[in-house]
């Protein structure tokens, strides 16, 4: 992609073709969709990236086991048994994905809510993580559950009210369904319906703040689902009066760190894809948004701390399982907390991004452990079957792939050229530079969206 | 017949988001009041008595029309069996209820009968969020599987780790345990097949209140014959099966650490914020954008002052 870009053609951004000035003819959906190149060009960069083909090999093993699972029943494929029902499609999928897609509402709030605007850059990235996290946590959970076809049936055909997971399943629906609103203006302005994404900014505040709700009652609810466990999870990882605390509070991290990750990835993998204004705001907007993950990741660790205090757990950290844990919060916490302190202090944003990658392994360790390691520790030890292991993978390429089109098309790492005067003028610059990028920051500074 | 339990109550005044989190606080008030119905039934289960010949097991095979299994009920090897993790024979698709041999310290070997205890305040009911459990007022948790999704939340909550799961069927998976016999036997008052089955009369049926009071004689009778404790009259919130026995209980594979309260008492913390969130947080983020909004101008200038200066420290 890099190589036509530098040849001037393919990456639409704006409805209409640059190269034609004088009749201004748009771009049709097909063209949209194949990003400006022809079938031809467009087939030849893909085959071109060494990526596709490690992809590809995940489908070619990973399809037909995913198949299978459905076809043979959750025992040709899992390890899930009487005493270990959950395994990795959750302990990964659910409990991890969930916590990682925070994203959304951390950045929306700060946008809409507490008006920081110059957080916009990544605000539509952090949305769309969060949308395509929870969209995949779901897709996970359809994998995992015995008769995905009846998911509905706590919306619409029997109400257990008094479970946790009822109100995991009703605010993971709504959720899904505010984040689908909040990033279709982006869809809207790419597939060129400028009143749908003008009445979506128009509700933004209202979306966001049911977003906060809902995070904040499902990101708990999650923990809260092990509450139902007091005597399977380890005490080190459970706590009846917090669980839904710790499981809030360190998602709060988790999405910050994952809206880092990602960007890390874009500016490394796609950033002909990203205008000035997301890669010049970008390094500043690592170490900001670190700071805000710093703050999280100290909460939790002291509210961890208070929970060990306050069931009395100090006698389990001299054991074996006490070192586990002892290790999840030293690489997972503490060291990211150190890391983020001193890049901070020194402006260093490729050590942020290290520290950013450190916290979402260990949130993720958290969960894992939570959830599978430390569950049932009284029994024996569960591994997840190899073909466990192939599925969840794979399902995390089809969440690449997904992100990746989604990425390559609507506007969420640039602004989306709607005057035509701006048109031309980005015409003349694209000579110049290739992203056609002053005009851009220009009219972004104009428009206060 | 199934009684209108305040569940289905509460289940019928749903209507939309906001009741539902109404229904939630009030479902986490009155949880931990309910000690099961009047007139629920019970098994008492002397362990003293059980000689381990699995008769029980084979006319719960009969009753449910359950699979042969693999060894003929008259096996004693099926007692030197372990499973994953050495873990002894546990209740599965195929058997809603095993007996297992311990062998105490210094003790003739015990042999354990185990299904579902069928708890006054069930932590799989509970943790259901299709309904697919009922408490019967004859004391039953029964099942619908009908309803049932698969998400297997019931087999986390079990502190008995008692419902089993058909993992191998594609298209109907289902939760296997035992129900008390409600469709064919205890719906009529009658008592289970296992009980009716025991040559030893190891199993008492009746009224789970006067069931207490036997236990107790017992007890009381014979002081050195048993330990003074009946397992299941307070834990997690009273169960509908209890358990006398000769050794103590935790070298008999019962777990003694459950506690008296019912396993939802430990959700109610979280349920409780519940409303609290719902309600209080429409209006504080609101706010919280009227106060940065509201003077434009000067809350921009002072939030990009202070970014400014957390920059420069």
């Amino acid at each position: 992609m890099k190589t036509y870009i530098e040849q001037g053609i393919g990456a639409v951004d704006s409805p209409y073709k640059d190269k034609d000035k004088a009749e201004k003819r748009s771009w049709s959906l097909v063209e949209k969709l194949l990003l400006g190149l022809t079938a031809g060009q467009y087939l030849r960069q893909a085959l071109r990236n060494p990526f596709n083909w490690i992809l590809g090999l995940i489908f070619i093993v990973g399809l037909p086991l995913i198949a299978g699972r459905f076809w043979f029943g959750l025992s040709f494929a899992t390890h899930s048994s009487n005493d270990y029902p959950w395994g990795l499609f959750l302990a990964f999928g659910l409990f991890t994905m969930v916590p990682l897609s925070a994203s959304g509402f951390m950045l929306g709030t700060t946008v809409e809510i507490f008006g920081r605007h110059d957080f916009q850059p990544v605000e539509r990235l952090a949305l769309l993580n969060g949308l395509l996290g929870y969209f995949f946590a779901v897709v996970y959970l359809l994998v995992d559950l015995g008769q995905p076809w009846r998911l509905p049936y706590p919306m619409f055909v029997s109400f257990g009210t008094a479970a946790v997971l009822f109100l995991v399943a009703w605010h993971v629906a709504t959720y899904l369904s505010v984040q689908v609103a909040e990033v279709s203006s982006a869809f809207f302005e790419w597939i060129g319906w400028p009143m749908g994404a003008q009445f979506i900014r128009k509700i933004a505040v209202g979306l966001t703040v049911s977003g906060i709700i809902l995070s904040t009652l499902h990101q708990g609810a999650l923990g809260a689902l092990f509450t139902y466990a007091p005597g399977k999870v380890h005490p080190l990882w459970y706590s009846a009066s917090f669980q839904w605390i710790f499981f809030f509070c360190s998602a709060i991290p988790a999405g910050l760190c994952m809206v880092i990750a990602v960007s890390t990835v874009v500016k490394k993998t796609m950033a002909w894809r990203c205008d000035r204004n997301f890669l010049d705001n970008l390094d500043n907007l690592t170490i900001a948004l670190a700071k805000g993950a710093s703050m999280g990741l100290i909460t939790y660790l002291t509210i961890k701390l208070i929970g060990i205090a306050h069931d009395n757990e100090w006698a389990y950290l001299t054991t074996g399982w006490g070192q586990w844990f002892l290790l999840e919060m030293a690489l997972g916490v503490v060291l990211p907390l150190g890391l983020f302190a001193y890049a901070i202090r020194h402006r260093m944003p490729n050590l942020v991004r290290g520290a950013a990658f450190l916290t979402i392994f260990g949130i993720a360790l958290n969960r894992i452990n939570t959830a599978l390691i430390a569950f049932n520790w009284k029994l024996y030890q569960e591994i997840p079957h190899w073909k466990e292991v192939v599925i969840s993978v794979t399902i995390f390429a089809i969440y690449i792939v997904t992100y990746r089109f989604i990425l390559y098309r609507l506007p969420i790492l640039f602004t989306w050229k709607e005057a035509p005067a701006l048109a031309t003028e980005t015409v003349t610059e694209k000579a110049t530079s290739s992203l056609g990028a002053p005009a851009l920051v220009e009219m972004y500074s104009k428009s206060d969206r | 017949m199934k009684g209108i339990s305040r569940r289905r109550f509460l289940a019928a005044s749903l209507a939309g988001g906001a009741a539902t989190t109404l229904t939630l606080s009030k479902q986490a008030i009155g949880a931990g009041a309910f000690e099961g119905y009047p007139d629920g039934m019970g098994v008492l289960v002397d362990l003293t008595r059980c000689v381990g010949c699995r008769s029980c097991e084979a006319a719960c095979n009969k009753e449910q029309n359950l699979p042969a299994p693999a060894a003929p009920f008259d096996d004693p090897s099926v007692f030197d069996q372990t499973g994953h993790g050495g873990q002894k024979r546990r209740t599965d698709e195929n058997a809603y209820t095993v007996v297992n041999r311990y062998e105490p310290e210094g003790q003739e070997p015990v042999y354990r009968k185990f299904q579902c205890n069928h708890c006054n305040e069930p932590a799989c009911l509970t943790s259901c969020f299709v309904n697919a459990y009922t408490k019967t007022r004859e004391g039953a948790v029964i099942y619908n599987s009908k309803v049932c999704v698969g998400c297997r939340n019931c087999m986390i909550a079990c502190p008995f780790q008692v419902p089993a799961y058909s993992y191998s069927s594609a298209f109907d998976p289902v939760i296997k345990k035992c129900i008390f016999c409600y469709d064919t036997r205890l719906k009529y008052g009658k008592p289970p097949a296992c009980v009716e089955s025991c040559p030893q009369e190891v199993m008492t049926f009746g009224y789970r209140k006067e069931l207490i009071k036997i236990a107790q004689d017992r007890i009381k009778a014979r002081p050195g014959k048993y330990v003074d404790h009946i397992y299941g009259e307070n834990e997690v919130g009273g169960t509908g099966w209890m358990y006398l026995a000769g050794a103590s209980f935790d070298q008999l594979g019962f777990d003694t650490d459950l506690g008296k309260e019912p396993i939802i008492s430990n959700v109610k913390d979280f349920l409780g914020t519940v409303p609290m969130v719902l309600a209080i947080w429409p209006a504080l983020f609101t706010g919280f954008h009227l106060l940065a909004k509201k003077k434009d101008h000067a809350g921009a200038d002072h939030s990009s002052h202070n970014a400014q200066e957390d920059a420069e420290q």
